[in-house]
């Protein structure tokens, strides 16, 4: 691929070799840029065609101190010519802006990987404050690696003497320059950064200039110097036929929330406050008010939620978005929703807990909150996407089962979903689903008078008729005390209370859900590998893995927690052995153990951070020989 | 019993909600549920009041909707043939903001309590009233808890022995106007439950206000804080104590052909309102009601005249100012942003950067 950068270097000296895939780190301190540096050679990628798959990790601190390990940002893509699953268990290139991100990262590049170093922050000072004792690029600690040192500050401050632009301002375009010297390494294409930055610094022509040239001085260096003998290319991916974008989780959860107004012909009130790793929904879904979506950031958690049940009592769709701690905070709103029986949608991206936890880091720990955590007998459906691009279609089909069955719905989406990204391939708008419903217009008592039930329920969905303000003839009352069946007027009555309850949870059984796909090439699988949510990707590419060694194992993986699929039960029984991962302490394991009584096998961390793919596919090869988890 | 007509420009509080030429009566807002107040109870006269009051505003009966928390009081919803809901404790506001936010068509009204309201509800009360939701918050004062039988609330006299305060309660109590006047609420008015008068009034006033309108109603408890406010009732006693307000008049009280032997005065030097004997400060001297100030602090020091002890009591329109409401706004941007920008799905799933793989 050509790009003409203005230069007359050539680099026809340098060996070009091809690979299928590829893992780069990005690391630096938190001010260096390394999500912006990420999410611009990710677009770049994507651009190319390659399939992809993208992982942030990020300190809560928004800038700790300078230079310090807990400082480290850091961003990590996997492209490939193939279709990939996770963003890749270690990186292949890292990039490290300072010290403090070469220690913190260093260990995790693979043997014989490329180290790209920024050798302006080796500095003694640097190096002591992360307890460095001896400049590592100078030992031969780093001799596994191919370490390619380069001057970063010095040489972007170089390319921008003539800008005018200040020395500390100029330093700053290093990432760019960083940027600039992978995208020769790897042949990306250059057009987008380039245009993504006059865009982004519309109102500041000369940083936009500053960056751009940065940027191809980095590109220029790999080209003219002699440091790096080879490029590498990676071929577009062959996925399936169509368009496609890239997409964060959030971002789809979003779009998923604006497309779900428009097909169920409802304005959108989402009502929420502000949370890590749920706040980019909120910032996206405010840009959208011409979707007849309207935005509440509320003065907190628990009115947050109130305004979204008060907006669908009045016939909106009602949201409402939040970490694990929010809905400790919703929970007695979620249950007066299951209490009156209303639609309503929230969304927890999980982080790590208990309390405030690890904010920034992922995990998947609420299932059993959003199960069980609500005083009473208080049934919620659960969807959960597996990956970002299943955000979208995940939040059409909790709107659906929330307009059917009149229930709030939880959707479980995890920090790594959140800010992870890969490429989506978008729907034709026409061929997504219609989820439009009907308000009741008329008196339904069933003795024929002129009263209205509300606690009058469908026969085929237990659905209570969805009755909003301003419908002449159907004025009533609902609240959080207990209802007649039927009626819907208070009751104490003991057999009354018993059996809303037992209707209100069968409502929620009742439900209808698509059966679990299993995933088993050989056909003649004795493990079953199940998980759900995000460990979709490593569990996929652990199974691979297994696979390519000659070895047999089955996947499957749950979209809905609640109600399961109804061929569960079946596809449990079918195998021998059954193993869970989760990044909890078992927590879908202890509930598949109760429900269908399987001696399943749980396999859990809870380190903050995803299953490497390396890491299941010994658990499941363990298991496949006879052994138990690990 | 029309709303005082302040002179400012705006929107009413119920434009927007649709009226009827259907003769409506006190019964046409009464619900088929027995009413399971205490006999006594403070409540059924402020249900009564508000039961005779709603037909006169004309409006569709499904357009109007009653919102409430936790607490006695907050079973008025069930008692109303209009849409209502009994939410969670302390909550209703939030529940009606977003009940507010997305319809425009309704007339929303929140009936709180003491507890419900400043304990556990605090925050909502007062975001929503910062905001300026286009609501009406009745809020019952009865300084007691009743629902779980007799423990002091945040309004409660200091050292009220209670079954939870044996020795004597050691808060300071709120004063809910002044609270409501810190948040810059932009109505906030005062009514006793014997005065239906009064009451309906304040109501009519309330309800033609364009924003988050308070009104605190003290209510009596027979069970649990019997006769809290009976000085405020009896005759010779009431005369005394109670301030009424009247837009553009002067403040002035205690019985008698001449408009009262007591009048409201401002110190010169501190800006504090005081009480003091007509014939000693002169007419002249007299502060006159003006609720439409922008300014909060002449409603606050109006609202200091009042302490618990109820020697004072301040009943009437504090403040009532044009302000926008968060809920017009919020509509307002949508509409905006409507006429901006086409609701193009297809181009919103696309974005800016697409790429396409044939086969």
């Amino acid at each position: 691929m050509s790009v003409d950068l203005g230069n007359d270097a050539s680099s026809g000296d340098t060996e070009v070799r091809k690979l299928d895939r590829v893992v780069i780190r990005f690391a630096g301190d938190s001010g260096d840029g390394m999500q912006l540096t990420g999410d611009r050679f990710t677009s770049e990628a994507a651009a190319f065609g390659n399939d992809l798959a993208t992982q942030p990790n990020f300190p809560a601190e928004i800038r700790a101190p300078q230079g310090t390990l807990p400082g480290v940002s850091s961003f990590q893509l996997h492209f490939a010519d193939y279709d990939i699953l996770t963003p890749g268990d270690r990186p292949d290139v890292l990039v490290a802006m300072n010290p403090a991100a070469l220690k913190a990262n260093v260990a995790d590049l693979a043997a014989g990987g490329i180290l790209i170093v920024n050798t302006d922050e080796f500095t003694k000072r640097n190096l002591t404050k992360v307890g460095y004792e001896a400049n590592p690029l100078e030992g031969d600690s780093l001799s596994q690696y191919q370490v390619h040192e380069v001057a970063m500050a010095t040489l972007t401050q170089g390319a921008l003497a003539e800008t005018g632009l200040g020395k500390k301002d100029a330093e700053r375009c290093k990432n760019m320059f960083a940027l600039g010297l992978l995208s020769w390494m790897y042949h990306r294409p250059t057009e987008g950064t380039e245009r993504f930055l006059r865009e982004k610094f519309a109102k500041k022509p000369d940083l936009a200039e500053a960056n751009i040239l940065a940027f191809r001085s980095g590109w220029n260096y790999g080209e003219t110097t002699e440091a790096f003998a080879v490029t590498y290319e990676v071929a577009p991916a062959k996925l399936a036929a169509g368009t496609y974008r890239q997409i964060t989780g959030n971002t789809a959860l979003a779009y998923g929330i604006v497309a779900a107004g428009q097909q169920s012909k409802l304005p959108v009130v989402l009502g929420t406050y502000p949370i890590t790793p749920a706040s980019d929904i909120l910032h996206e879904l405010s840009k959208h008010k011409n979707f007849g979506v309207t935005t509440f950031q509320a003065e907190d958690e628990i009115a947050g939620i109130g305004a979204a049940l008060g907006a669908a009592y009045g016939g909106a769709l009602g949201i409402t978005t939040t970490s694990g701690p929010g809905i400790a905070l919703k929970s007695e709103t979620i249950g007066l929703a299951v209490m009156t029986e209303l639609p309503l949608i929230v969304i927890d991206v999980q982080r790590g807990g208990p309390s405030t936890g690890l904010p920034t880091k992922t995990e998947q720990a609420d299932l059993l909150q959003a199960m069980f955590g609500r005083n009473g007998e208080a049934p919620v459906p659960i969807v959960a996407p597996c990956s970002p691009a299943d955000c979208f279609g995940v939040v059409l089909e909790a709107t659906r089962i929330a307009l059917t069955y009149r229930t709030p719905v939880m959707i479980l989406s995890d920090g790594a979903i959140a800010n992870g990204s890969e490429p989506w391939l978008i729907p034709d708008i026409s061929e997504l689903p219609d989820i439009s419903v009907t308000f009741a217009t008329e008196p339904n008592a069933p003795d024929g008078s002129s009263e209205f039930w509300p606690y009058l329920r469908d026969p085929d969905t237990l659905a209570r008729p969805w009755a909003v303000p301003g419908t002449a003839g159907l004025e009533h009352r609902i609240g959080g005390l207990e209802k007649a069946d039927g009626k819907g007027s208070i009751s104490y009555d003991p057999d009354n209370h018993d059996k809303m309850v037992r209707l209100r949870a069968a409502k929620i059984a009742g439900i209808t859900v698509p059966d679990v796909v299993v995933d088993d090439p050989s056909g003649e699988a004795s493990v079953l590998a199940i998980g759900w949510g995000s460990t979709f990707g490593p569990i996929g590419a652990a199974a691979r893995r297994v696979r390519a060694k000659g070895m047999k194992v089955a996947t499957a993986h749950l979209r809905h927690l609640n109600p399961l699929p109804g061929n569960l039960g079946d596809v449990l029984r079918r195998y021998e052995r059954v193993v869970i991962p989760e990044m909890n302490l078992g927590q879908l394991a202890m509930i598949l153990r109760a429900t269908y009584l399987v001696d399943a096998i749980s396999y859990t961390k809870v380190a903050g951070l995803p299953f490497k793919a390396e890491e299941l596919q010994g658990v499941f090869t363990d298991i496949i020989e006879g052994g138990g988890a690990r | 019993m029309t709303a005082i007509d302040l002179g400012l420009p705006g929107i009413g509080g119920l434009d927007g909600v649709p009226t009827t030429d259907e003769k409506q009566t006190a019964k046409s807002y009464k619900s088929d549920q027995e009413v399971r107040w205490c006999p006594g109870c403070g409540d059924y006269a402020v249900l009564a009041a508000v039961q005779s009051f709603m037909p006169t505003l004309g409006l569709k009966r499904e357009n109007v909707v009653f919102v409430s928390g936790i607490g006695c009081s907050s079973r008025f919803p069930y008692y109303m043939d209009t849409y209502g809901v009994h939410s969670i404790h302390g909550r209703a506001p939030a529940f009606a903001t977003g009940l507010a936010v997305s319809r425009p068509d309704l007339s929303v009204w929140v009936v709180t309590g003491d507890g419900d309201a400043l304990s556990i509800g605090g925050n909502h009360l007062i975001h929503s009233l910062r905001r300026n939701v286009n609501l009406k918050i009745l809020l019952f004062n009865n300084r007691i808890y009743g629902l779980t039988k007799g423990q002091y609330s945040p309004t409660s006299e200091t050292g009220k022995i209670t079954k939870s305060t044996p020795m004597g309660s050691l808060d300071n109590p709120f004063n809910p106007v002044s609270l409501a006047l810190g948040a810059e609420a932009s109505f906030v008015a005062r009514a006793i439950d014997s005065d239906r008068k009064q009451l309906t009034d304040v109501l009519a006033q309330a309800a033609a206000h364009r924003g988050t309108a308070l009104v605190e109603i003290y209510q009596n408890c027979p069970i649990f804080n019997d006769g809290a406010f009976e000085v405020l009732k009896e005759p010779g006693e009431r005369e005394r104590r109670i301030i009424p307000l009247r837009h553009g008049e002067p403040i002035r009280f205690g019985g008698g052909d001449d408009g009262g032997e007591y009048g409201v005065v401002r110190d010169q030097a501190t800006g504090s309102l005081q009480v003091r004997k007509v014939t000693e400060v002169g007419e002249a001297a007299l502060v006159v009601h003006d609720a439409s100030l922008s300014d909060p602090s002449y409603a606050f020091a109006l609202s200091r005249l009042t302490d618990s002890s109820l020697a004072h009591t301040v009943t009437g329109v504090f403040r009532s100012v044009d302000r926008p409401t968060y809920d017009d706004e919020a509509r307002a941007q949508v509409r905006q942003a409507k006429q901006a920008k086409p609701a193009d799905l297809q181009s919103l799933l696309n974005g800016k950067d697409t790429w396409t793989v044939v086969r």
